[in-house]
């Protein structure tokens, strides 16, 4: 398969595929970012809840509805993306317009994506010290006030860390939709690699993936070192 | 003041109930430094949650300045515990917030404008001995440091109660004392009730007035620490103040019976009742163990003597004619 990966023939067709590749970054690039900033708009509250709303938590809700919500979360884990992203075709038609195309790719992107983020922000909220919500709840702060004031501005290192993991992941997913007719990198990858045989293309197009990775994730740890002060 | 009356907490762990506290009764007066010290797991860290109501009583009435705490409602409640402040063993700072901050933190959830909370902490910050420490975070900061903005933070609401629970057991003995001098100063200029927990005798000698014994989640006894440590009645006690129990096996229980002497005052302490036993009354004391304190400005001498049991009789009589000593038979292991 990778005989003549630099025969004059493939040089020929990177060069020809060269002049897409700035559109599909910046598709991939937008539809991850887009994507996660959603999955954290639904997943933050969420996870904030699986940790306040605990019997001894700062708010505690119905043992009921906290069950519903472990559950729900579970099952959206469980479902694979690719079979996750056909059955909520509908849902990105009612939402979109339509179910095909880059934008077309943010509704399962945010549907995979929320739960995990929500699981995500529940472990980064669970590695707070007990002892300062409670030291809170001694001055008299409201739960809004302990929720706002003392467990997320206290987690926000953490938050970071666990918000890049969740952009590097939903990044891997964006490839994968390139079969519903999503653009970017992934497209290329799959249209000249599995399609076309093309394969000098596709790795560049997967180095390129790797650089964005190395990117998010070398600008996640900076930032997280950056906001912690607990290490100065 | 704070009475609580009757406080029982009574905890659901998995293998069964367990009673921390059992029918607490005590009684704080505005503007006293009361003592409450134990063991580990007599219930002195639920008891001091109970004053602000962390825990809540499975019964019994816990009233702060004529208020019961009780029976209020969770806002009211909140507002009430601005009056009662708390500072804890290992700080509990918010570690991303500057000192500055974390002392506008109480503020700041009590609506107090920025800026006048932020002049309020700098008086703190002087007040505690920090005024350079503003900017920095508390992980820059040597544990007496963290403590001192710890109680910035509890004075920042103008409370008139603050609890310190165990708030200098994670501190080395110089800056346990120093941090014990700075609660002092803060009771004497602000008038501000302090209620201090701990297992540290030192502590309870070295600032508080009052203390209570707790023992298995009863108190044990209560009052002036003078007048409890320097003849603890209760066993629990005893075991605080006379640790370890090993004095009393190096003498023969058949041939003499074990007399607990306790001299009150610098001047009976300068009696030398044992010589003047032997030379007097001709009676051989065995001298067993025997220690001097101080506890609030006096001087307490405290000794254990073994008195052959023939004379028994004789040398009570005599040592019940000297003022200020006061005998007490110790029977058996128990002190």
């Amino acid at each position: 398969m990778y005989n003549n990966l630099f025969s004059e023939q493939s040089i020929q067709d990177l060069l020809s595929a060269l002049p897409g590749l700035p559109t599909a970054l910046w598709e991939t690039f937008y539809v991850t970012v887009l994507s996660t900033a959603l999955a954290l708009v639904i997943g933050l509250p969420l996870g904030v809840l699986l940790v306040t709303g605990e019997k001894d938590g700062v708010l505690p809700l119905p043992a009921w509805l906290m069950h519903t919500l472990n559950v729900v979360i579970n099952l959206l884990r469980s479902i694979p993306f690719l079979i996750l992203m056909i059955m909520v075709l509908p849902l990105s038609r009612a939402i979109i317009g339509t179910a095909v195309g880059t934008t077309a790719t943010v509704v399962p992107l945010v549907a995979a994506a929320f739960p995990f983020v929500a699981r995500l922000v529940e472990s980064s909220l669970r590695e707070l010290d007990g002892n300062i919500i409670e030291a809170a709840q001694s001055m008299g702060a409201t739960p809004s006030q302990i929720i706002w004031k003392v467990m997320i501005p206290e987690s926000v290192p953490s938050l970071i860390q666990n918000v890049t993991i969740a952009l590097t992941t939903i990044l891997g997913y964006s490839a994968m939709s390139g079969i519903i007719g999503g653009g970017g990198l992934g497209k290329i990858a799959i249209d000249y690699g599995y399609y076309r045989y093309k394969y000098l293309v596709m790795i560049v197009a997967v180095i390129v993936l790797i650089l964005l990775v190395q990117l998010f994730q070398s600008l996640g740890t900076y930032l997280a070192k950056r906001s912690d002060k607990r290490l100065k | 003041m704070i009475e609580l009356k009757n406080v029982s907490k009574t905890f659901d762990s998995g293998t069964g109930e367990v009673d921390a506290l059992r029918n607490v009764s005590l009684t704080i007066q505005d503007g006293d430094i009361y003592g409450i010290i134990g063991m580990s797991g007599a219930g002195k860290s639920t008891l001091v949650r109970c004053i602000n109501l962390l825990e809540r009583p499975t019964d019994g009435e816990v009233i702060v300045n004529g208020e019961h705490l009780d029976t209020m409602s969770p806002a009211r409640l909140r507002a009430a515990r601005r009056d009662i402040t708390m500072i804890f063993q290992h700080f509990n700072l918010l570690m991303q917030r500057t000192c500055l901050k974390n002392i506008c933190f109480p503020m700041e959830i009590s609506g107090v404008k920025k800026a006048d909370a932020e002049k309020k902490a700098r008086e703190l910050l002087e007040l505690v001995g920090l005024p350079d420490k503003a900017d920095a975070y508390p992980s820059q900061l040597s544990g007496g440091q963290k403590q001192r903005i710890a109680i910035a933070r509890a004075l920042a609401t103008n409370p008139k109660v603050l609890l310190c629970d165990e708030a200098t057991s994670a501190l080395d003995p110089k800056t346990t004392r120093q941090i014990l001098e700075l609660i002092k100063d803060i009771n004497a200029k602000l008038g501000i009730t302090v209620v201090i927990i701990t297992h540290q005798m030192s502590v309870v000698k070295e600032v508080c007035h009052h203390v209570a014994i707790l023992d298995e989640g009863c108190v044990a006894e209560e009052g002036l620490v003078a007048a409890v440590f320097a003849a603890p009645k209760s066993p629990a006690g005893r075991r605080l103040v006379f640790p370890g129990g090993v004095d009393t096996m190096v003498s023969d229980p058949a041939s003499e019976r074990r007399v607990r002497l306790i001299f009150r005052d610098s001047r009976t302490t300068a009696i030398p009742l044992i010589a003047r036993l032997a030379a007097e009354e001709n009676i051989f004391c065995n001298v067993i163990s025997a220690s001097t304190q101080k506890l609030s400005e006096e001087v307490y001498g405290s000794m254990l003597i073994g008195i052959p049991s023939a004379q028994y009789d004789r040398a009570i009589k005599f040592i019940s004619t000297v003022a200020n000593v006061t005998a007490q038979e110790v029977s058996g292991n128990v002190q």
